[in-house]
């Protein structure tokens, strides 16, 4: 077990190593293309090319790799010295950055001199709230869907959760999003909100179109189900099937046969069984509703990490990207190490050596 | 779940301690599927007495699981239905219960051992959970009292080391120690009949025997009628008092275990004998039923048995199936030639 957790462990280090080149070369190429993103700061005025200059070097977009197209920055010439092995490079961008990051744990600065741990500190709570709505959403509302689906298979419900569920699962996020957005925050919300009956939580909290600051848990209740739509689809129909396939189970007759209640029969015997794949798609689940947080939030306007991340790609600043996803990836790796983790817990025949 | 706590043998209307534990009469099940309806079990009868151990011998798919399953009440439904007959335990009709009252009557009073014990326990909980799970929703015990109770019972069953072994998992025993984890199961609740689904096929020889022993010694200690599910002659030479075995759904021929060896009434029971390979006809070819036995859903008219019967005679195809004959005093066989089949020796 625990020489199973150092193997993982260590598979984290190139998996965190790839993903930060990715975004290293994609952020690089970006400023290699469209030109310095410090000019941002000037909007229409021309700065003064000694300023510009200073800035630039100030926010670290001064390396000289920046400016060639289709350079990786990982290798630059040596200002002293040979270099590396006397091949006159020494250690590029890259490094640099690597460097900050994991060994004095500087994750950077964004344009405005903004510390990213600071940013990140302040969106995560956004992000996380919504994330919550969004799983226990999925959880709670799938399952239930699903054993009542698995249970009566044929039935009127099964078909109601078949037909539904492929429904949601064809409907890409963003579209959901936007028609719930126009219809339900803003068409139907505007109904409410004519009403002086209906509390103001309900009619400019939770059906607002976009995040309210002032109802922080009401108005995320509903981007977190339509975060948490696509998977619960999943989810429904994989407990269908699972359920479907342990009613039948040998040890389900054993149970009926040792005279327990149906409620015991199913609740414990069938339901436990069946639901070993489901949390297993909850865990790996997380990591995707991080990616489907960064539409959501846009889409609603939620302050956290997602529109954090939309909004430093479209400004080019790259150590808020690479900075915010590291951590995202991390987050990631860490819950679907749990989970694994959890599924030795479920399934007591898998062991891990 | 108070409702479960202290299962009384008296609380059922109608039971006479005095009927025999255990009678069949004239049971019909079939399974209603897309194909048309397979007729599993076509009338079938047997009882059995305390002490005694009934065996009931076919082939796969002749009916003898799904007769089990009915007794027990535990028919996948749909698409399985039991569609006539009675199934008295001390001359109450189970089938006439409430499901909340038959749900009583297992484990308590009748109680099935599995055929593959591998996945007949549940792979998630520890062997004491699956069986101190019997004490604490049947008798109200708390997880202690059960706990130890289920120790107890692993000890009856001669598993070595039962106080740590009642924490392990289903996979963590070996076929012959789960078997008998199924039989503790079985016996948990002192059940005065047991019905044993093919309790020996999915192990080795050698084991098969302990398993049988162990069998029959609990029988003895507990004076429990045992129904034993079988499609093995050599099982059942040794274990069984009286034989039912069964063809197509039916019980073709009935008697007590040293007549059916000495003298099959029935060709089927006799092409069973038959078949059975001996060491003092090494070499020659083995006997065997030539054809396969009919799909359920379409079983020939006449006797069932016709078309592979070396007897068979236009009378055999025609309707009515030849009903039991009375063979002797105590045996009975399905077949217009019964008197040729036992004297063609």
């Amino acid at each position: 077990m625990g020489r199973y957790v150092i193997r993982r462990l260590l598979q984290f280090i190139p998996t965190v190593l790839g993903t930060m080149f990715l975004l290293h070369y994609l952020t690089s190429l970006a400023i290699q293309f469209s030109g310095n993103p410090v000019r941002a700061l000037f909007g229409d005025r021309t700065p003064p090319p000694a300023l510009l200059q200073a800035v630039t070097e100030r926010l670290g977009y001064d390396d000289p790799c920046l400016g060639t197209r289709g350079d990786p920055c990982l290798f630059r010439p040596a200002e002293t010295g040979s270099g590396l092995f006397g091949s006159g490079y020494e250690l590029g961008l890259f490094f640099d950055r690597l460097a900050n990051i994991f060994f004095r744990f500087d994750f950077g600065i964004n344009l405005r001199q903004r510390e990213v741990t600071d940013l990140v500190a302040d969106a995560i709570p956004f992000t996380l709230k919504l994330l919550v709505i969004a799983i226990l959403f999925e959880a709670i509302v799938g399952i239930a869907a699903g054993v009542l689906a698995g249970l009566r298979n044929g039935s009127f419900t099964d078909y109601l959760v078949k037909i539904s569920t492929v429904f949601v699962i064809s409907v890409p996020i963003f579209v959901l999003g936007l028609v719930v957005r126009e219809f339900v925050g803003v068409k139907f919300g505007n109904v409410l909100r004519g009403q002086d009956w209906i509390p103001d939580v309900i009619s400019a909290g939770m059906f607002s179109p976009g995040f309210k600051a002032d109802y922080p848990w009401a108005s995320l209740i509903i981007p977190g189900m339509v975060l948490g739509a696509t998977s619960l689809a999943v989810t429904a129909r994989l407990t269908r099937t699972s359920i479907m396939e342990n009613i039948r189970a040998d040890y389900v007759r054993t149970a009926k046969a040792k005279g327990l209640a149906t409620k015991r029969v199913i609740g414990v015997h069938t339901l436990r069984n069946s639901l070993i794949p489901v949390i297993t798609f909850l865990g790996v689940d997380i990591g995707a509703a991080m990616a489907g947080a960064v539409v959501t939030e846009t889409i609603f306007n939620v302050p956290g990490i997602g529109r954090l991340v939309t909004m430093s790609a479209r400004t080019g600043e790259s150590s808020v990207v690479i900075g915010v996803v590291t951590m995202l990836v991390l987050v990631v790796l860490i819950a679907n190490l749990l989970v694994d983790l959890l599924y030795a817990v479920l399934d007591p025949r898998i062991r891990y050596e | 779940m108070s409702t479960d706590v202290n299962v009384k043998l008296d609380a059922l209307p109608g039971l006479d301690p005095k009927a025999l534990p255990l009678q069949v009469k004239n049971l019909q099940v079939e399974f209603r599927t897309r194909n048309g309806i397979a007729h599993a079990v076509n009338g079938v009868s047997f009882d059995v007495r305390a002490g005694e151990t009934r065996a009931i011998l076919g082939e796969s798919g002749c009916g003898k699981s799904v007769t089990a399953q009915a007794i027990m009440g535990i028919l996948d439904s749909p698409p399985g239905f039991v569609t006539g007959g009675e199934i008295l335990y001390r001359g109450v009709d189970l089938l006439k219960l409430p499901e909340s009252e038959r749900r009583k009557v297992r484990a308590n009073r009748i109680a099935m051992i599995f055929q593959d014990a591998l996945s007949a326990l549940n792979p998630v909980f520890t062997v004491g959970f699956q069986l101190g799970e019997l004490f604490r929703k049947h008798r109200g015990m708390s997880r202690q009292d059960a706990k130890a109770r289920s120790v107890e019972l692993l000890d009856l069953v001669k598993i070595p080391a039962a106080k740590q072994r009642v924490n392990d998992y289903p996979h963590q025993f070996s076929g012959g120690m789960r078997q008998r984890v199924m039989i503790a199961m079985a016996l948990a609740l002192d059940p005065e009949v047991l019905i044993a689904d093919e309790p020996t096929t999915a192990l080795d020889v050698t084991v098969q025997a302990q398993i049988m022993a162990l069998l029959a010694e609990l029988q003895r200690e507990r004076n429990m009628a045992l129904v034993l599910i079988t499609h093995d002659m050599g099982v059942v030479a040794d274990v069984a008092d009286r034989i039912s075995v069964m063809y197509a759904g039916r019980v073709i021929e009935e008697a007590g275990v040293h007549e059916i060896y000495a003298s099959p009434a029935h060709p089927y029971t006799k092409g069973l004998l038959e078949s059975i390979p001996r060491l003092d006809l090494k070499g020659q070819e083995l006997s065997a039923i030539k054809g396969l036995p009919p799909a359920l859903t379409n079983i020939p008219p006449g006797c069932a048995f016709n078309p592979r019967c070396r007897y068979a005679q236009d009378v055999c195809k025609q309707d009515p199936a030849p009903a039991l004959f009375q063979v002797s005093p105590s045996r009975t066989a399905a077949c217009h030639f019964w008197k040729e089949v036992k004297g063609d020796e």
